[in-house]
């Protein structure tokens, strides 16, 4: 029997939670993972020794780790993974990752999966209008959405091997442009909050913002959103020529629900609409559903989720 | 003078539904387009033909229909339209391997594609492709410039990277703020006339096959409350129903 493997997710310099998924999955998938955390820091991957159901945690450690390259990470790791199906998280440069590194072993690679069943792995296709459930008849390397399969546990406590490893870097970093705000992307983000055409104005999403950092949430748009509004960026936008986002909560505003909106956004785990016309779309997908304008709404919500942080 | 490719697919229009009919999707009835981010490839492919001079290939795989979108293509300004002749399902493996050998053949120095097609929003060809032949790559990426090689702007952790790339190399294209050229009545009667370079490969095994498609898990009826004074009950909820805060 080979391997599975987890490639753990790594955000600012740590492991991520979703990591405690992809064991999870993994072990859906038939075997106790050997996890291997990509690090410059063989310390961090102390972290991952403690998810119960790894058999064994890797560091490989690097200076390719130092910043992405996808030739430079898919060779160091190549070095220094077994045999096997390789699980990676879903992040837009995991799946990056992830099709380089089957590549590089000549395997096919199966993105955005949701279900697993044996060796039937199901993702969304058609920007989440259809399912396809495929079958594995040999190795691959498999990207897993996060939020969907639970988290494994803490308190195990397996070996951590520090391996020494190197990779071709075919890229170099000039410069680095950090967004101005502290605010998250809505890729990297749990919680996002997104305004769309019926904010009115772009000095309006003040509101959503506020609102964002009572909670840790990224601000999104709606490409109508995006296209009538200079301020708005193109990287807010959530959707079919948008980011394809997978957050716990998704809180559309303003937002009518078209379907290349939906294509970003309709598998979040929870969904709220706030919408003036109550026959908008966007309320056939939402768990909580306010049929008002924002201006009513928003500073109600504003001062409910204030008080329950502090 | 710089030997470009750009991939495109054909895929289903985003506006269109999906149907399934008994275990798979029926897209008998559903207009083909190509797939959104591809015509940001296409854009960036001619940007740097327009910079630094040489020919502008178009290649795809797919059965006849295909064609479609290699003339939609042309029309847009590519010098030439080639097609790898398959109608059969292939896993990843055999689709880059096979785009792979036709790039080799074609003798390409860069390549450009769409960060995902739309209809599987994989994202995987790119990447795949370009370490099949040795080469670097860059996902989703917001700008070119052309010079010493590529420079390309390019998300990074905390907000954006600019990378020096050295050709050859793969870059998927995001839209960043690019703006697509639309085809011209001249580009559009050259695209009828123009003639599709058909090649055949030899199409390695899968091991990676379609089981099944299905309609994707319906949502049960949320919760729905008149007025923004509801609010603070949806907060409420928010916390002790779903938490999520
Ligand atoms: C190829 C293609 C790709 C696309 N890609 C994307 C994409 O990536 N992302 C995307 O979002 N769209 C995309 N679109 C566009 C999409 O079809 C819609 O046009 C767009 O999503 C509409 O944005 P919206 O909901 O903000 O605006 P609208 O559809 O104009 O909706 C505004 C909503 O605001 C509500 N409203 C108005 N005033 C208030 C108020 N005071 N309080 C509360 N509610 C109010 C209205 O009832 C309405 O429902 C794409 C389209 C195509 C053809």
């Amino acid at each position: 029997m080979t391997d599975t493997i987890v490639i753990a997710e790594i955000a600012k310099g740590t492991i991520h939670a979703t990591t405690s998924e992809l064991v999870t999955a993994a072990a859906a998938m038939g075997s106790a993972p050997i996890v291997i955390v990509p690090c410059t820091d063989a310390s961090i991957a102390d972290a991952a020794a403690s998810i119960q159901g790894a058999s064994k945690v890797i560091a490989a450690k690097s200076d390719a780790f130092a910043h992405y390259d996808a030739a430079g990470w898919a060779s160091a790791l190549d070095a220094v993974a077994p045999a096997g199906t390789i699980l990676t998280a879903a992040t837009p440069q995991s799946k990056d990752l992830a099709a380089r590194l089957a590549a590089r072993r000549n395997l096919s690679v199966v993105q955005d999966v949701v279900a697993i069943n044996g060796n039937q792995l199901t993702s969304p296709v058609y920007s989440g209008k259809a399912m396809q459930t495929v079958a594995l008849s040999g190795p691959a390397v498999v990207s897993v959405r996060a939020n969907v399969f639970d988290a494994a546990p803490s308190g195990g406590a397996c070996e951590v091997a520090v391996v020494d490893t190197t990779g071709n870097m075919a890229t170099a970093v000039q410069e680095f442009m950090a967004r101005a705000s502290q605010r998250l992307d809505v890729a990297e983000a749990n919680i996002i909050i997104s305004g769309g055409r019926g904010m009115g104005s772009p000095d309006n999403f003040v509101h959503l913002e506020a609102i964002a950092d009572t909670i840790g949430a990224a601000v999104g748009a709606s490409r109508a959103a995006v296209d009538t509004w200079e301020a708005i960026p193109h990287s807010m936008q959530v959707g079919q020529t948008g980011k394809t986002v997978n957050p716990n909560l998704y809180i559309a505003v303003g937002i009518s629900g078209a379907i290349q909106h939906l294509a970003g956004m309709r598998s979040s785990k929870y969904i709220v609409a706030i919408n003036k016309d109550a026959d908008a779309p966007i309320f056939q997908h939402a768990d909580y559903g306010i049929v008002g304008t924002w201006e009513d709404a928003l500073p109600v919500l504003q001062s409910t989720l204030s008080s329950m942080m502090a | 003078m710089s030997n470009i490719v750009v991939l495109v697919k054909q895929v289903p229009d985003t506006n269109a539904k999906i149907v399934v009919s008994g275990d798979r999707v029926d897209l008998s009835a559903v207009k083909k387009v190509m797939s959104p981010y591809d015509e940001f490839a296409v854009e960036t492919a001619l940007k740097h033909r327009e910079a630094n001079g040489g020919e502008v290939t178009a290649l795809t795989l797919g059965g006849a229909g295909a064609d479609k979108v290699l003339k939609d293509a042309k029309a847009i300004g590519v010098d030439h339209i080639v097609r790898i002749d398959t109608e059969d399902e292939h896993d990843s493996n055999a689709l880059q391997s096979a785009l792979a050998t036709v790039l080799t053949e074609i003798g390409a120095e860069v390549v450009y594609c769409g960060k995902s097609a739309a209809d599987t929003g994989a994202g995987s060809t790119g990447p795949g492709i370009a370490e099949r032949l040795g080469w670097a790559s860059v996902s989703n990426v917001i700008s070119v410039a052309f010079e010493n090689g590529l420079t390309v702007v390019a998300p990074s952790e905390g907000g954006n990277a600019r990378i020096s790339v050295p050709l050859p190399a793969v870059v998927s294209c995001d839209k960043g703020d690019m703006k697509v050229r639309k085809p011209n009545v001249k580009g559009i009667m050259q695209a009828k006339k123009a003639k599709v370079e058909v090649k055949t490969v030899a199409m390695q095994g899968s091991t990676v096959s379609v089981v099944a498609h299905s309609m994707p898990p319906a949502k049960p009826a949320g919760k729905s409350y008149e007025g923004g004074a509801a609010a603070a009950e949806v907060a409420r909820l928010l916390r002790d129903e779903a938490n999520v805060i």
